[in-house]
C-alpha cells in the first residue's frame, strides 16, 4: 500500500547545455510550457471557484436584487445570515445534524477498529469471504434494503420520526470504514504487532496500545468521511425523519427551506453556505488526513 | 502471527470477538433486509394489512405496466453511462494537469477539490440558482456575450446534462485518486521513453496508461455503483427547479421536468413511502441490486487490487 505524499512532483532536471542558442530554445520552450499549463489551470480553477463566489454574493443581496440577475450586491445585507438563524427550526436542524454526525462517527470508529484489525492482521478461514462480503455491502445501494429496514424500525421499535434508526446501525460496523481502515492497517509492519506479543500483550491490548496509535491517520480519515457522510445524508433523514420536522437535519431541512421561501434566493444562498461551512472549515484543519483517505480508497493495496 | 494462542478454539473465539460488531451488523442490517426485500417482492403489502402472497404479480406490474419504470430506468442508465464516462475523463485530465503544476500547486489542488466537499443538497440548490434560466448568473454572463443560455434544469433536454455539470464540479475525489496513481508511475519508465524519443502521446499511451489502468477500472466500477443510487441531486434539483412549495399534502411530480430527472431510486422511494406499494418498491430495489452486484462481480474478477492481502 502506498501512501503517496501529496506534494507537487518535480520533473527530473534535464542535462541540457547551459549556454548557447540550444539552451535559449530549451528555456523558451520551458517557459511557454509553464505559461500554457498555468493558464489552463487558472481557467479551470475559476470555473470551480466561481459558483462559491456567486452564491456568497447573492447571499448578501437584498430580496429584490437577488431576483434581478445582478452579479454584484448594491448594498451588503449581512443581516440575511441573522435572519436565516432566526428561521424557526434552523437551530434544531443544526443540533440534529451534529447529533447524527457526531454519534454516527463515534459509533463507526469504535466498531470499525476491531473488525478492520482482524481482517488485516488475523489469519483465519473465511477471511477472503469476509472481505468479499464487506465490499459487497459497500457496493450496495442503500435503496435496496431500505424498505424492510424501515418497517422494522417503524413497526417493531416505533422509532420513525427520529434519527436513531440511522445512528444505531453505525455501532455495528460500517462497511466503507472497515474497508478503508483495513487498507490502512495493512501498511503497518507485522513486526510491531509481533514484538508487542512477545512482550506479553494480549490481542486486545496490542490493538489498543500499538495499532490504534499507529493508525491515527487512518482512523482520522474514516472519522472525517463518516462525519461528512452523515452531515450530507439526505436519503436517510428523508426516510426516518421526514414526518417530524423536529428531527430534520440541515441537509434535509435546506431543501424544504428553499421551498418555503420560494422567491428568497438570497436567504436560500445564505442558508446553503451555512450548510457547507462546517464541512469546509473541518477540511481546512484536516486536509491531510482527508486527502490521504481518498487516496487510500483508490490506490491498490 | 500465532504466537501466544496455541489453542485453535480460543483463537477462533478471539477472531469472532473482534469481528462481532460487523457480524451482527451484516446479519441484521444487510442479510436480513435483503432476504426480506425478496420476500416482499412476492407479496401484496400496503404496510397496514397483513402481507398476502401474489406470486409474480409485482414483478409483472413493474416490467409490463408501471408507467414510470421505463423513463426511470432509461434516465438511470443514461446517467450511469454519460456521467461515469465524463467523470473519469475529466478526473483523469485534472489529475494530469495537477501533476504538471509547480507554482501554486497547493492553491490549485484545493480549488479543484473543494466543490467535492459541498453537501449534495447545498450544491444542488446552489446549481439550480446559478443555472436559473431567467436570472441566474450563468445565463446573465452568457447573455452579456450575446449567447441565449438554455433553460438548464427546467428543460427536459438539458436537465440531465445539468446534473452532469453538477457532478463534474464535484470531481475532487477522482482527481486526488488519479493524481496519486499518476505520481506512483515509476519515473525511470518516463526517462527510458524519453531516450527512445517518445512524444507526450506515446508516453501516455505506453507508460502512463498501463500503469493506471487498475485505478481507472476502480473509478469506473465505483462510479457505476454510485450512479446506480443517484438520488439526492436529481430529486432536489427537480423539486427546487419546479418551484412548488412542498408542504404537507402537496403533490409534486417526480422527475421534473417531464420525468427527465426521475431515477430508479426515486421510484423506490415513491412506491415504498408515498404509494405504500411495498411489493413494487421491493421489485425495483432488486433491479438496482442485480445491476450493482453484476458490476461488483466484474470488479472482483478484474483483480483491481481491492482484496490484496499483506503477503
Amino acid at each position: 500500500m502506498t501512501t503517496t505524499t501529496l506534494t507537487a512532483p518535480t520533473t527530473p532536471e534535464r542535462t541540457a547545455p547551459t549556454r548557447g542558442p540550444a539552451a535559449a530554445r530549451a528555456r523558451r520552450k520551458r517557459i511557454l510550457h509553464w505559461i500554457a499549463v498555468h493558464s489552463v489551470a487558472i481557467a479551470v480553477a475559476l470555473l470551480f471557484v466561481l459558483p462559491f463566489v456567486f452564491v456568497f454574493l447573492t447571499s448578501v443581496m437584498s430580496d429584490s436584487q437577488a431576483m434581478s440577475g445582478d452579479l454584484w450586491p448594491n448594498s451588503w445585507h449581512w443581516s440575511n445570515y441573522k435572519e436565516v438563524f432566526e428561521t424557526p427550526g434552523f437551530l434544531d436542524w443544526w443540533r440534529n445534524s451534529l447529533m447524527y454526525a457526531g454519534l454516527g462517527t463515534l459509533f463507526t470508529v469504535c466498531s470499525a477498529i476491531p473488525v478492520a484489525y482482524a481482517l488485516a492482521k488475523f489469519r483465519f478461514r473465511g477471511r477472503r469471504t469476509a472481505m468479499l462480503l464487506v465490499i459487497s455491502t459497500m457496493m450496495l445501494p442503500p435503496q435496496v434494503i431500505v424498505i424492510p429496514m424501515y418497517l422494522v424500525w417503524a413497526q417493531q421499535f416505533h422509532l420513525s420520526g427520529t434519527l436513531w434508526p440511522l445512528i444505531i446501525p453505525m455501532a455495528f460496523g460500517d462497511a466503507y470504514s472497515i474497508f478503508l481502515l483495513r487498507q490502512f492497517l495493512l501498511t503497518i509492519p507485522k513486526e510491531y504487532i509481533e514484538s508487542a506479543k512477545v512482550d506479553g500483550c494480549g490481542e486486545f491490548r496490542t490493538m489498543v496500545k500499538i495499532v490504534v496509535p499507529m493508525a491515527k491517520p487512518g482512523i482520522a480519515a474514516i472519522a472525517l468521511f463518516q462525519f461528512f457522510y452523515c452531515w450530507n445524508d439526505y436519503f436517510g433523514p428523508q426516510i426516518y425523519a421526514a414526518q417530524n420536522p423536529g428531527a430534520w437535519t440541515l441537509s434535509y431541512g435546506l431543501e424544504s427551506f428553499k421551498s418555503a421561501h420560494s422567491v428568497n434566493w438570497n436567504m436560500t444562498m445564505a442558508a446553503t453556505l451555512l450548510v457547507m461551512a462546517p464541512v469546509i472549515i473541518i477540511f481546512f484543519f484536516a486536509q491531510k488526513a482527508f486527502v490521504e483517505g481518498v487516496t487510500l480508497t483508490g490506490v491498490k493495496g | 502471527m500465532a504466537l501466544q494462542l496455541s489453542n485453535p478454539a480460543r483463537r477462533r473465539l478471539r477472531t469472532l470477538g473482534f469481528l462481532s460488531p460487523w457480524l451482527v451488523g451484516f446479519s441484521v442490517f444487510f442479510a436480513y433486509p435483503l432476504i426480506a426485500t425478496v420476500y416482499f417482492s412476492f407479496m401484496h403489502y400496503n404496510q397496514i394489512k397483513e402481507p398476502t402472497f401474489v406470486g409474480l404479480r409485482n414483478w409483472r406490474y413493474v416490467f409490463e405496466q408501471m408507467p414510470l419504470f421505463g423513463p426511470a430506468l432509461w434516465n438511470t442508465l443514461w446517467l450511469v453511462v454519460i456521467m461515469v464516462a465524463l467523470r473519469v475523463v475529466f478526473g483523469l485530465s485534472l489529475g494530469l494537469l495537477i501533476t504538471k503544476i509547480k507554482t501554486g500547486a497547493g492553491f490549485f489542488r484545493t480549488a479543484f477539490y473543494l466543490p467535492y466537499l459541498a453537501p449534495p443538497v447545498a450544491a444542488t440548490v446552489a446549481f439550480v440558482f446559478l443555472l436559473n434560466p431567467g436570472t441566474g448568473p450563468v445565463n446573465e454572463i452568457l447573455s452579456s456575450i450575446g449567447i441565449t443560455g438554455p433553460n438548464w434544469f427546467n428543460d427536459p433536454d438539458t436537465a440531465k446534462p445539468s446534473l452532469v455539470l453538477l457532478s463534474l464540479w464535484g470531481i475532487g475525489d477522482l482527481m486526488v485518486i488519479f493524481m496519486a496513481a499518476l505520481l506512483d508511475v515509476p519515473k525511470e519508465q518516463y526517462e527510458a521513453a524519453d531516450l527512445d524519443g517518445a512524444g507526450p502521446f506515446a508516453k501516455f499511451r505506453y507508460v502512463t496508461w498501463p500503469a493506471i489502468t487498475p485505478i481507472v477500472m476502480f473509478a469506473v466500477v465505483t462510479g457505476v455503483v454510485q450512479t446506480m443510487q443517484y438520488y439526492t441531486q436529481a430529486l432536489v434539483a427537480g423539486k427546487v427547479a419546479s418551484g412548488v412549495n412542498i408542504g404537507p399534502g402537496s403533490v409534486i411530480q417526480p422527475g421534473y421536468p417531464d420525468h427527465s430527472t426521475l431515477t430508479v431510486p426515486q421510484l423506490v422511494y415513491q412506491m415504498g413511502f408515498q404509494n405504500f406499494n411495498t411489493g413494487a418498491a421491493c421489485v425495483l430495489s432488486l433491479v438496482l441490486f442485480a445491476i450493482a452486484m453484476a458490476v461488483t462481480m466484474l470488479l472482483m474478477r478484474k483483480r483491481s487490487g481491492l482484496l490484496a492481502a499483506e503477503d
